[in-house]
Formats: C-alpha cells, sequence, structure tokens
C-alpha cells in the first residue's frame, strides 16, 4: 500500500462533509415529506407533551449533577496533555533519551495532578444523599 | 514507497470515493443492524427475524419502511432547530471519519480511467483527524439531549458526554505507544510497518486491549451502554425521537463501529497486507467481519456496568494501564 499522491489531501474530507450533510437532511426532509402524507396526525396537547409518566408536565430544566462537570473538567486537564504527547510520539526516535526524559517528567507532573484529584474524591460517584 | 506508482488523484475520483463511502458503509450499518440481532439471537438459542424475506434478509427493508413512514413527532417545549439538526451531526460526523480511514482498496474504473483512491483524503494526520471527529460525534447525543427539555434526555446526554470523555484519554493513550513505534500518525505507514508479516498486537497486547475497551464505551457497546439503559433513564437522549430521526443515531452508532473495527485492524492486526495466499483485500474484510461480530459476542456475553464502576474503570485502572504501556515501551524502544 503506499500513500495516495494528491495534491489537495483535504478535498475528500471536504466532499464527505458536503454529500454527508446533504444526503442525510435530504433523508430527513424526504422521511418528513412522507411521514406527513401517511402518518396520523394530531396535534392532541397530551401526545406532544415530553415523555413523563403522572402528571403532564411543563418544561424540565436543563439541570445536571456537578458531578458530571467535574469530570470533563478531568478531561481537559489530561486530554490536552495527552495531545501534547502526540507530536512527541511521533519524533520519540528522532528526540532520543533526551525528549523522553522530559516526557518522564511531564508524566510525573501528570501523575502528581491524577494523584491529588483522586485522593480530593474527584474519581468517586458521590451520592446526593 | 515501493515500486509500483499510483496514478495521480482527481478530483473526480475522490467525489466518486465519498458517494462511495457513504453508500456502501451506510448500506453495511443498515445491514449490520439484521446482523446483530440475528447473531444475539443466535447466541441466545433463539431464531431471530425470520419472517420477511428468506431468513428474514428483507427485515432491513421493512425496518426502512416502518422509520420512513411514522410519524415524526417534535414535543412542544424543545427548541425545534436544534432537536431536528442532532441526529444529522451524529451521522455524517461518523461518516467524516471515515473519510481519513482506508475503506476498500483502490481501483480504477475500467472505461473512463478515473482512479478511484483507497482512502478519500490521505491526510499524514490520519489517527488524530479520526479521533478528533468521532469526537465531534459527541455534540449530537449532546445536543439532542439538552434540546428536548426532557429529564431523561438530559440525563442520557450528560451520561454520554463524561462516558465519551473519559474513554476518549483512554484510546489517545493506547494508540500512543503504537505511533511511538512507527513513528507516523498515517493509516498508510501503520500499514506498511506490518508488511513484514508481524502484527503490531504482537508488540503491543496491553494497547490492543486498552483500544477495544475503550472504542467499545465510544461507540456506547453493551458493556458500557449506559445512556440507552430502559430501566433508569427510559431511553437517553433518544426519548422523544421517532421515525428516520431516531433511526439516524444508529446509522451513525453502526457507522462508528464500523470505523473502530477498520482502526483496529489496519493499526493493530496488519492491516492491507497479504497473508498466506488470502490477499489483502479479503484479509481486510475478514478482519473488520471478525471485529463487527467480536462486538456483537461482548454485548451477549455481558452485563452492563453501573455508572460509577465505568468511571471508576476509565480513570483508575485503564488510564493508570495506559500511561505505564507509554513509559515501557519508550524504555524498551530506547534500550533496543
Amino acid at each position: 500500500m503506499t500513500h495516495v499522491i494528491n495534491n489537495h489531501p483535504y478535498l475528500g474530507i471536504f466532499f464527505l462533509f458536503i454529500v454527508t450533510v446533504g444526503a442525510f437532511n435530504a433523508t430527513l426532509f424526504l422521511a418528513r415529506l412522507i411521514s406527513r402524507k401517511l402518518a396520523k396526525l394530531d396535534t392532541e396537547k397530551l401526545k406532544l407533551t415530553i415523555y413523563e409518566c403522572g402528571p403532564e408536565v411543563t418544561k424540565q430544566p436543563n439541570a445536571i449533577s456537578t458531578q458530571f462537570y467535574l469530570i470533563a473538567l478531568l478531561f481537559i486537564l489530561f486530554d490536552v496533555e495527552i495531545i501534547f504527547m502526540f507530536p512527541w510520539a511521533i519524533d520519540f526516535k528522532l528526540l532520543g533519551w533526551f525528549g523522553f526524559a522530559e516526557m518522564i517528567l511531564f508524566i510525573l507532573l501528570l501523575t502528581l495532578g491524577f494523584v491529588y484529584a483522586w485522593k480530593k474524591g474527584a474519581l468517586e460517584w458521590h451520592s446526593i444523599k | 514507497m515501493d515500486g509500483t506508482m499510483l496514478p495521480e488523484v482527481t478530483a473526480v475520483g475522490v467525489i466518486i470515493k465519498a458517494i462511495l463511502i457513504l453508500a456502501v458503509i451506510s448500506a453495511i450499518a443498515g445491514f449490520g443492524t439484521y446482523i446483530e440481532r440475528k447473531v444475539l439471537a443466535f447466541m441466545q438459542r433463539r431464531v431471530g427475524p425470520n419472517h420477511v424475506g428468506p431468513y428474514g434478509l428483507l427485515q432491513l427493508a421493512a425496518d426502512g419502511i416502518k422509520l420512513f413512514t411514522k410519524e415524526d413527532i417534535i414535543p412542544q417545549h424543545a427548541n425545534r432547530l436544534i432537536f431536528a439538526v442532532a441526529p444529522a451531526i451524529t451521522a455524517a460526523t461518523a461518516f467524516i471519519a471515515l473519510g481519513a480511514v482506508p475503506v476498500f482498496p483502490g481501483f480504477t474504473i475500467p472505461f473512463v480511467d478515473v482512479y478511484v483512491p483507497s482512502i478519500a483524503s490521505d491526510v499524514n494526520v490520519g489517527i488524530l483527524f479520526v479521533l478528533g471527529m468521532m469526537a465531534a460525534g459527541l455534540y449530537g447525543p449532546l445536543l439532542a439531549g439538552m434540546a428536548q427539555s426532557n429529564k431523561w434526555g438530559i440525563l442520557g446526554s450528560a451520561r454520554t458526554a463524561i462516558q465519551f470523555l473519559s474513554y476518549e484519554v483512554v484510546t489517545g493513550l493506547s494508540l500512543l505507544a503504537p505511533i511511538m513505534m512507527v513513528g507516523s500518525l498515517s493509516f498508510v505507514d501503520f500499514n506498511n510497518y506490518q508488511s513484514d508479516g508481524t502484527w503490531l498486537v504482537v508488540y503491543q497486547p496491553v494497547a490492543f486491549i486498552l483500544f477495544l475497551i475503550a472504542g467499545y464505551a465510544e461507540t456506547n457497546r453493551t458493556p458500557f451502554d449506559l445512556l440507552e439503559h430502559e430501566a433508569e433513564i427510559v431511553s437517553g437522549y433518544v426519548t422523544e425521537y421517532s421515525g428516520m430521526r431516531w433511526g439516524m443515531f444508529f446509522i451513525g452508532e453502526y457507522a462508528n463501529m464500523i470505523t473502530i473495527g477498520i482502526i483496529a485492524s489496519v493499526v493493530f492486526l496488519g492491516g492491507y497486507n497479504d497473508w498466506w495466499i488470502f490477499p489483502g483485500w479479503i484479509m481486510i474484510l475478514a478482519k473488520i467481519a471478525f471485529s463487527f461480530f467480536f462486538m456483537l459476542w461482548v454485548r451477549a456475553a455481558w452485563p452492563h456496568v453501573r455508572p460509577d464502576q465505568l468511571m471508576w474503570l476509565c480513570w483508575k485502572v485503564l488510564m493508570p494501564l495506559a500511561v505505564i504501556n507509554v513509559v515501557i515501551t519508550g524504555i524498551v524502544m530506547m534500550a533496543g
């Protein structure tokens, strides 16, 4: 297998973007047209409310537990550092022992933060009670 | 670069490739739902779909007709625009990710002499692009859950978000060790690195297992499919969806399963290289088919995990293991 010779390597992604977005939105449009023709249409109030058992609900707030935000913060911390490691991994043989030692230092700092988060209980799932 | 020169790729070839990817992979993704039901049925000693067509093969068409003719409900309090667009985001990003992956071997269309390459775009940051595009697919479930103003939806999308974000870290770290060995992010270089017949999984068994686990979590496969856990959160972020909009999420999910299968095959399992008497294209099809089957097998074999177990597994077991794997790979490569 060889590399494809192409002056504009990102052209395919651009075309794929156009083709997929166009095709899927066309499918949704078509499905909407067909269902308007064939499916039972009634705009009864209870049917159009959101799924819930019991009382008729008006609108539910988009509020979630802070635990989710904590995990998202951890993700930002660790994933950005992994992005730093990608260029190093590519040039690993070129950078040699010096690069390796630097990356070990970086990983040690990362581990320090990780241990701190662990000890603080950020990785535990706290119950509401 | 070996001796055989490939013909130059024209814009027409790339467009044909893009349409081919969309047509073939969405057909396979649709067919995958049938395969999944059949395989799960056999593993549970049932028959599975067998009424529509021979062996139930036309089930796919019947499902399509059902999805198209269902009423397209948008609930009262939903944010209509975002609610309508979110399914298309999931499906589109799943297919755009396939743009940088070698999907089938390249070929030349006989009479008009147009060369269709094996990769729609052979970018030099292939793996990073695919991971990034799959991560962008997270916006589909996230927006879908937040637009419907329903607590099941918002819980489902919050779960999707943390599951995807957490396992994204593991995917990145598990792929780092092979990247260190190959020294490139391009799938073609990964393929050529293994052309001597030794698959990378031999050198990197830990990375392979970590990648598979994280890949299953990213594609919402069963041990980790908490976002659609019927007993807890009804149907997660797809609670309010009906008809084709609902189906769109599943096309995206199956396309992502195929993408994970292709990455696993090309990065760890030898890719397109010939093996024994089998040519490369049969090998890659067999590997992708097996990795797809393996996902169904895992679904039949393992129960769900709890959300706290999921986070525990990711942050306290898989991530430290992945970092240790990277460090050990570095030491072995430097010493050897």
